[in-house]
């Protein structure tokens, strides 16, 4: 086992950022526009280090596979965005975002870069702002901010209900300014598909145009990936249908260290399921959770009744409902961590108290929100006397002000009126924690390769907190990548102009085309989806929500049986030459794969309860997650040997100086 | 085409009120007629009326040929009216009518009160009265009327907004006044026409 | 339900369009629009037959991604949606259903119901941004304050998503909304005004040179917009070239 070495700059973890930034190279600004740089993705984090790096002088060639750099799945980020403002004066500071964002993520996080994150969050909030990003405002002009699961102060800034689409906007503004000047030559509708490495360094990669179907080499000095998670490995979950972990998968097979993949956040508030035919599953901010109260029935009769229609949820009295989140943890209520809220809901369910004819939604609940905003309005507006309908009216357009978009979708997807009657709500995979391994710098194990935002794995731990996944794209891209890279590129200087004849370009394009024809020529009998669902079913049966040592080692089996099965069978229609989705979603479906089984494997070792990563063997008198910091502590890098589940393990310590380990309480 | 269309607006306001003097008095028309037939700034008035009008007219060809080249393919199934008014969809067509129309009136009337020799008549109320007389000239009127009025329900309210005056307050207010004046200018022109003819 | 589906398709960027005709059966009112095509194309896979291509990603309605012309209407007969969030309710069963792609020359037809909308980001290229560099070294956030209701009507501007449905829905393919909504939103902050003159100008100076209509205030890109994008933003996207011609320095 190799000694994973992060990087982290010596002194104090109040300096380190600083004195770090002082003290690593720099490229001349003369000798930046001699360098180039391959940014994949274009969400937060590519989107904005392809902005930055391009400001600073490199050449910049970004990627993306949709049509558009605006459509990077940043976009449906809702609820908002954290940053150490302390605007509300409620006494919030760097090291109190710091010290959440630890705790948060259940102390298997790496101190030093959280602490940079929460450093730098406070500059993204001005730098969007100076972008022209539309953020709420109160009446004196001033920004607003809500709270978010897991705190205790109010720092979150948000735009309605569609922050992540304001902050990419911002993003792919700067982006646009970098493409008018030619700094920046935007490949849409392109898609990785291998890492090329050059005497050990990532030299290029090999993309495909999604239109031409044909296969491109492209050289660089450096490649950075910002690719995003992989909850997509569910089938269901609340990413795009797009999103995918090929590129980083290709790099990982390339050498780069794949770190905690089994740390995947299920979000508590999600619209249930339907049907065998969904597609995906929709996310309700969890802004939400700051007005709405969670709860189900009492009684099991009550249940019965409203699962058969006899009884409405507004009818069931006060005292015949269990508020459990407000029950369990008093001192945060509705606005425990996602992880903690998610176990909570599915606990409920699994005792048979699920609301809807598949027993698994809880209800979100408005109705004592819509009064109390309706009477606050009522006494600001002076009305006296109001009646109770007239109340009601208000508080309504104050909760239509607040999330109008989100009740909106809700109505659009599922018929029902939630300012009537309450949501109905079941977790889903929503965010993957784990990631890529990378050090300080954000460069990966491969030298010359890096990877930023959620596509890495070191800032959350194996829990995220709410509006913290778009502080670190936008950091990362913005603030820390366009630094940490120049450590590197100062070596490049002299290299000059990267050759794509090199034989190691025409070796990785052959066996992008030999992968390529293999899928089209395979004529077996079932589609993609078919195989994508079925490792969706393994993975949210066996690595979902609450994983155990039997369910995990049934699914390494039953994953690489499937995997067999994929490349004998599935039918991938169309041709090589030509827009072909089915033929992506294949190369796509089988890295999902082979990720399944890795993620299985993670959790198999993994065996204390951390955060989303839930064991049922390892948990507390009163069933909540227990850590085994003694043997645990470390965070899990795993190396490519050619078989998943054969995959080596390397383990980087983790060393808490500036918070003391604890067990996480939010009663 | 806001300005230009404007600018006819007044034009034809001032027709309209000008004519509508028939139905009152013979004489007080045939004053006002000689008063526009003579006066030294309206007969200058006259060419730039004569360019607004070209331009209103040549700035809509080349901007509906514009517009149509923007779709080379059509939709095989649209449902225009789902989203827009017909009246605004259609101001090239009602647009061509009223010109077909311009040409019929300025032969009927400008040229003969200017150059001709009014077909005999003695003054301009007599040849007003005269060709309403015939009841195909007031039916193209009326019909020219309508068209007139369809096309001023889109124009009067859209030359607003295309100059940029968009307001909360008084968007709705100018919409209002449009919806008055189309009715006001199809009804007043064709009342003139119908009652002519009805008396004669 | 039961439906026949009349779909458009398309090889290739310069092969010659068909209307085709698919049943589908089973459909339930509860699918999206987009699960029902993926019913279809599920369909047409197990037969051993190309699916019909068409754009989409979040599937959430805010990535702009999905497109579709459905019953003659830009992303269907529904309000305030996009075809993603579409839901087969609004339909009956043994409904014959149209599918089309956007229709503009400034949008090239890829395959299918795919269209390239990369004009769109060329008009963005050309000035749909504020020039301020991403070092975070700017005034603090809150040095400016902004009047609420500037900064909702930003907001509300700023809340387009870049469909192209105005584009679809336009009789003359104008992109007007698409561009006035960039405008005002940066128009109407004060971090927007430095640029004000010259961006109107590069912006509208790009979107003609795209190839896209004019507009002639029918108000359907309103109408149809997913995001309720307001007529009000054209008139100040109007107001904002009319002041900038006048005002530009002479190049």
């Amino acid at each position: 086992m190799s000694i994973l070495d992060s990087k982290i700059p010596e002194g104090p973890i109040k300096e380190k950022w600083t004195n770090h930034k002082n003290n690593i190279n720099v490229v001349n600004p003369a000798n930046k526009r001699h360098i180039d740089v391959i940014v994949v993705g274009t969400g937060l984090a590519g989107g904005a280090a392809a902005a930055s790096l391009a400001e600073m002088g490199y050449n910049v060639k970004a990627f993306c596979f949709q049509d558009s750099p605006r459509r990077a799945h940043s976009i449906a980020a809702q609820g908002g965005i954290n940053a150490a403002k302390n605007y509300q004066n409620d006494g919030d500071s760097t090291y109190r975002l710091f010290y959440d964002t630890v705790k948060g993520g259940d102390y298997r996080a790496r101190e030093a870069n959280v602490y940079r994150l929460a450093e730098v969050s406070a500059n993204i909030i001005d730098q969007c702002v100076a972008q022209g990003v539309p953020f709420a405002r109160d009446y004196g002009g001033l920004l607003d901010n809500r709270s978010f699961g897991g705190v205790l102060v109010s720092r979150t800034f948000y735009a309605k209900g569609q922050t992540g689409q304001q902050l990419l906007l911002g993003a792919y503004s700067a982006m646009s300014r970098q493409i008018g000047k030619g700094k920046i030559e935007m490949l849409n509708r392109h898609e990785m598909l291998d890492l090329v490495l050059v005497d050990g360094k990532a030299r290029g990669i090999i993309a495909r145009n999604l239109i031409t179907g044909e296969i491109e080499r492209h050289s660089a000095h450096a490649v950075v990936l910002g690719t995003g998670g992989y909850g997509n490995v569910f089938f269901l979950s609340t990413n795009a249908m797009g999103s995918n972990v090929t590129a980083a998968w290709k790099a990982h097979k390339k050498g780069a260290y794949f770190a905690n993949p089994c740390f995947t956040q299920i979000h508590p508030t999600c619209i249930p399921r339907s049907g065998d035919y969904q597609s995906k599953l929709t996310l309700m901010s969890e802004s939400l959770r700051n007005d709405g109260r969670i709860w189900v029935p009492k009684k099991k009769e009550d249940v019965i009744a409203i699962r058969e229609g006899r009884l409405r949820a507004v009818d069931l009295k006060e005292e015949d409902r269990d508020y459990y989140l407000e029950r369990r943890y008093p001192a945060f209520g509705n606005l425990v961590p996602r992880d903690v809220a998610s176990r909570a809901a599915k606990e409920r369910c699994d005792a048979g108290f699920g609301v809807n004819e598949t027993g698994e939604a809880v209800y979100l609940d408005f109705a004592a929100a819509i009064m109390r905003y309706g009477t606050e309005k009522a006494t600001v507006d002076g009305i006296h006397n109001a009646s109770e309908t007239m109340i009601r009216e208000l508080g309504e357009k104050v909760i239509e002000a607040k999330y109008g978009n989100l009740f909106q979708m809700y109505e659009k997807i599922t018929d029902d009126d939630p300012y009537k009657t309450p949501m109905m709500i079941y977790p889903a995979v929503h965010y993957t924690m784990g990631g890529i391994w990378v050090d300080y710098n954000l460069m990966t194990t491969i030298p010359g390769c890096y990877a930023a935002g959620e596509a890495n794995f070191s800032d959350h731990g194996a829990n995220r907190l709410g509006a913290s996944a778009l502080m670190q794209g936008l950091a990362d891209g913005y603030f820390v990548l366009p630094y940490t890279i120049g450590d590197y590129l100062a070596n490049e200087i002299r290299t000059g102009k990267i050759s794509t004849d090199l034989p190691e370009f025409i070796e990785a394009e052959r066996a992008v085309k030999d992968r390529i024809s293999t899928l089209l020529e395979n004529k077996g009998s079932k589609t993609v989806d078919h195989f994508h669902k079925r490792l969706g079913k393994i993975m949210w049966d066996n690595v979902g929500m609450a994983r155990n040592e039997e369910g995990l080692k049934k699914a390494i089996a039953e994953i690489k049986a499937l995997r067999e099965e994929f490349w004998k069978d599935v039918f991938v229609p169309g041709k090589a030459n030509g827009l072909n989705p089915e033929l992506e979603k294949a190369g796509r479906v089988a890295d999902f794969i082979e990720l399944g089984e890795l993620m299985a494997l993670d959790a198999l070792s993994r065996s204390e309860s951390c955060g989303g990563h839930f064991r049922d063997e390892s948990r507390t008198d009163e069933g909540e997650a227990l850590r085994d910091d003694e043997n645990f502590a470390f965070v899990s890098a795993w190396e490519w040997t050619g078989d998943p589940s054969k995959a080596a393990l390397h383990k980087e310590a983790l060393e808490f100086n500036d918070i003391e380990l604890k067990q996480r309480s939010y009663k | 085409m806001s300005l230009t269309g404007l600018f006819l607006i007044t034009f034809l306001t001032l027709h309209l009120a000008i004519n509508l003097l028939t139905l009152v008095d013979k004489d007080l028309f045939n004053e006002a007629s000689h008063f526009m037939a003579t006066n030294i700034g309206i007969q200058a008035m006259q060419y730039v009326l004569a360019l607004g009008f070209i331009m209103h007219i040549g700035l809509g060809i080349v901007l509906t040929l514009q517009n149509k080249k923007a779709r080379p393919e059509k939709y095989a199934f649209n449902k225009p009216s789902a989203n827009s008014q017909l009246s605004s969809r259609s101001m090239i067509y009602t647009g061509l009518l009223v010109l077909v129309f311009l040409v019929l009136h300025l032969k009927d009337y400008f040229v003969e009160l200017k150059f001709g020799d009014m077909n005999g008549f003695n003054n301009d109320y007599d040849l007003v009265v005269a060709l309403f007389g015939m009841w195909q000239y007031t039916v193209i009127y009326v019909l020219a009327f309508i068209a007139l009025g369809i096309h001023l329900n889109h124009g009067f309210q859209s030359a607003f907004q295309s100059l940029g005056a968009n307001h909360s307050r008084y968007t709705p207010t100018i919409k209002k006044l449009s919806a008055i004046y189309c009715v006001v200018v199809a009804v007043g022109f064709s009342a003139i026409a119908i009652v002519h003819f009805v008396n004669s | 339900m039961n439906l026949t589906l009349k779909i458009y398709r398309q090889d290739g960027p310069n092969s010659k369009g068909r209307m085709e005709t698919y049943p589908v059966t089973d459909i339930s009112e509860h699918m999206s629009f987009l699960e029902m095509l993926d019913v279809l194309n599920e369909q047409l896979v197990n037969d051993g037959k190309e699916p019909v291509a068409f754009d989409h990603d979040c599937r959430e309605g805010i990535c702009g991604m999905c497109s579709l012309y459905i019953n003659g209407e830009a992303h269907g007969p529904d309000r305030g949606v996009t075809t993603c969030q579409l839901h087969m309710r609004k339909f009956k069963d043994g409904d014959t259903i149209h599918i089309e792609p956007w229709r503009a020359a400034a949008f090239p037809i890829i395959k299918d119901l795919v269209v390239d909308r990369s004009a769109m980001d060329r008009i963005m290229n050309a000035g749909g941004f504020v020039s301020v560099n991403t070092s975070g070294n700017t005034q603090d956030a809150n040095a400016i304050p902004i009047p609420k209701v500037d900064a909702d009507k930003a907001f509300d501007a700023a809340t387009c998503i870049g469909c192209g449905a105005c584009v679809a829905t336009c009789k003359n393919s104008s992109a007007m909304l698409f561009v006035g909504a960039k405008v005002s939103q940066l128009a109407l902050l004060p971090q927007g005004q430095v640029e004000r003159t010259d961006r109107v100008l590069n912006m509208v100076a790009q979107m003609d040179e795209e190839g896209f209509g004019n507009c002639t205030n029918t108000g359907a890109c309103e109408v149809e917009c997913p995001k309720g994008i307001s007529l009000e933003n054209i008139a100040r996207l109007n107001s904002e070239f009319l002041i900038a011609s006048l005002k530009a320095e002479k190049k």
